[in-house]
């Protein structure tokens, strides 16, 4: 496949990227063999059926995962090579995710829940509360600091976990099927809002099957079986 | 920073569990009981021991006290009519002691007689108690007034008595006593002091209760010689007794239970029946060290396996909870929680459990000493350290039954988790 060269610089490179599971007897190929590159501030979306591999390629991304051969780095960084604790800290300092079905933690209000990367990155509790209050006034709930997720909308929650994943200041945001779980109109307002993130400078990644959404992301990437079907 | 963290994890870990709050009480139950009968057992042990303690400090812990006991056959003769029954410790057995153990440091006789007193008109059968002034150092009695027996008593042929308290009263004499006449048997006295009467210890040297007045040895052998004679209903009861009591102080605390060993050895040999009892105070301590020692393990087992059952109920509740909030979990690692941290989540929600669980613990066990000691009239006392080893044991309950579950936690592969309904 064609390297994409940007005049910013590549934020992930991934080359001849493998990941292959063992089912029974049999080796499934998810990734077979990626080479990749997105440019710092770029905006993708990654479209495919499912089985093609694009839930393979967002946990690779998002260094939940290891290949199984090839190489990936991340702002340079060879992730292939790094340890749990590493790839723990890479997750802290560079990516912020936000999932299908928001994964917010019921016991914590909407404040506590953004400042989880925070706490984790070892923030007082007076600036992480400071910094809470900031992104969710720019995620438009400010007023619902004290809420627990369960009294939220289910676009209010997607907006609180936007905001959680922009609390530790993150180069790179992967979505992973980010309004699946919201009516149109949400998930207009959740798409706006990322689309301002990508205009600020964030890079963004995005897993969708929805051609309407991915309509919105600067540039597509269609896979199939495990390999880059073609780029848009 | 590490100890903000661990409030903030510990204020976590109330939270989480004040979400259920009736299963987290369920939880902490074993724990509760673990740690009261810890608490509990310990008030308890640590009260017997002192108990035993005080009783062995005013026994003297370097005593060995022997007494004069009349053998059971002497007693049954006895209602052939006037026989006269010859039993107990000698002034051989005396002399003998205090030449055959270096390390007696002293010896101080006891010669109980029972005499007709007379104080300003007033008679009463006096118990009366010939010994040295030995005795008063020995068995130390505080003074009311006057003074004790001293040493010139013995040889300057005086006729001095002591009264207690008791006798005192009984005499109804007031401390203007000191320096009146008082007539035991045919012969007068003056009277030089009151010592105060302790309550009778169970076992231990002649109670005070039993006795009015104390007199030099000397003059008592000589003035009433060793024949007492007690009338009963038709017959009359003769003994001939040379001394009470024997109270052999020893040197030095190791030497006790030696020399006590030889006595009996030696008490054997010229008695040939048992007229006599030693009493070892030292013993008495060791049986009530082991006594509490088989206590302690009875009750400790309980409480050990209360402990365990309580742990293991924990760490039971924990898997749940892991297993119930493993998206949290996924999440938390997505965001970049490393694997002890999520580890220390999980033990310190643990400890917390088990910590809470120990102080409720330590409530109850407070109460229940107190509780014995109202209905059961037995003495505890509740010690710091008591205190300070449960909460050692309710967290280490935490750290030992969290451990699996926080590290299976920690393990769980985060793309897994993030999946997890």
């Amino acid at each position: 496949m064609t390297l994409q060269a940007t005049n910013k610089g590549a934020a992930i490179e991934l080359r001849e990227v493998r990941k292959t599971y063992i089912m029974g007897s049999q080796e499934v190929h998810a990734l077979a063999g990626v080479t990749m590159t997105f440019g710092i501030g770029e905006y993708w979306a990654i479209m495919g059926a499912s089985g093609s591999g694009k839930s393979t390629m967002l946990n690779l991304l998002g260094c939940l995962d290891r290949p199984t051969s090839g190489n990936y780095r991340l702002y340079r960084e060879d992730v292939g090579s790094l340890d749990d604790n590493r790839l723990s800290d890479l997750r802290l300092r560079y990516l912020g995710f936000v999932f299908q079905s928001f994964n917010l933690i019921p016991q914590l209000t909407v404040r506590e829940n953004i400042e989880l990367p925070l706490f984790y990155l070892g923030w007082d509790a007076l600036h992480s509360a400071e910094r809470a209050a900031e992104l969710a006034e720019q995620v438009g709930l400010g007023d619902r600091l004290g809420h627990r997720p369960a009294e939220l909308s289910g676009g209010q929650q997607q907006r609180v976990a936007v905001a959680r994943a922009l609390a530790n200041d993150p180069k790179i945001i992967l979505a992973d099927e980010p309004t699946g779980n919201l009516d149109s109109s949400t998930s207009a307002q959740i798409m706006d809002l990322l689309q301002t993130l990508n205009e600020q400078g964030k890079t963004i990644v995005m897993v969708t099957h929805e051609s309407d959404i991915a309509a919105r992301a600067g540039r597509r990437l269609h896979m199939r079986d495990g390999l880059i079907d073609r780029m848009e | 920073m590490i100890v903000a963290r661990t409030i903030l994890n510990i204020r976590l870990g109330l939270k989480t569990l004040m979400l259920h709050k009736l299963r987290s009480m369920l939880t902490m139950l074993g724990v509760v009981f673990g740690v009261g009968s810890v608490v509990a057992m310990l008030a308890v042990g640590e009260g017997a021991s002192m108990q035993a303690l005080e009783q062995i400090r005013s026994l003297g812990s370097h005593n060995i006290i022997i007494d004069s006991i009349k053998p059971i056959d002497d007693e049954q003769s006895g209602d052939s009519g006037a026989r006269m029954s010859v039993y107990g410790i000698t002034y051989n057995d005396q002399m003998r002691i205090a030449e055959s153990f270096g390390d007696v440091r002293r010896i101080v006789p006891v010669k109980v007689l029972r005499q007709e007193g007379r104080l300003a008109g007033r008679a009463l059968d006096l118990r009366v108690v010939g010994t040295t002034h030995e005795w008063f150092e020995l068995v130390q009695r505080p003074l009311l007034a006057g003074r004790v027996l001293v040493g010139e008593d013995l040889h300057r042929g005086g006729n001095p008595v002591v009264l207690t308290e008791f006798g005192a009263r009984r005499l109804l004499a007031a401390s203007n006593v000191i320096g009146q006449s008082l007539r035991i048997g045919a012969y007068v006295y003056e009277v030089v002091g009151i010592v105060e009467s302790e309550e009778g210890v169970a076992g231990g040297q002649t109670p005070d209760q039993q006795i009015d007045a104390y007199i030099p040895i000397q003059v008592a052998r000589q003035r009433y010689g060793d024949i007492s004679v007690r009338r009963q209903a038709g017959s009359q009861e003769i003994e001939q007794v040379d001394l009470h009591q024997l109270i052999v102080e020893v040197d030095e605390l190791e030497h006790v239970e030696r020399t006590a060993a030889g006595i009996a050895a030696m008490f054997e040999r010229f008695h040939g029946r048992p007229d006599y009892a030693i009493r070892v105070p030292l013993a008495l301590l060791r049986q009530a060290e082991a006594t509490k020692r088989t206590f302690n393990i009875v009750l400790g087992s309980i409480a050990g396996i209360s402990l365990l059952v309580g742990g293991i109920g924990i760490m039971n509740i924990m898997l749940a909870s892991v297993t119930e909030r493993t998206r949290e979990i996924g999440v938390r690692r997505a965001i970049g929680a490393k694997r002890r941290q999520i580890t220390g989540q999980f033990l310190i929600e643990t400890m917390v459990l088990s910590g809470l669980g120990g102080a409720v613990g330590i409530g109850f066990g407070v109460s229940i000493p107190a509780l014995i000691t109202m209905i059961a009239d037995m003495p505890t006392v509740i010690t710091g350290w008591s205190i300070f080893l449960s909460v050692g044991i309710s967290l280490s309950v935490g750290i030992v039954f969290g451990l699996y579950p926080a590290v299976r936690a920690a393990n769980l592969d985060p793309i897994v988790a993030l999946r997890h309904e």
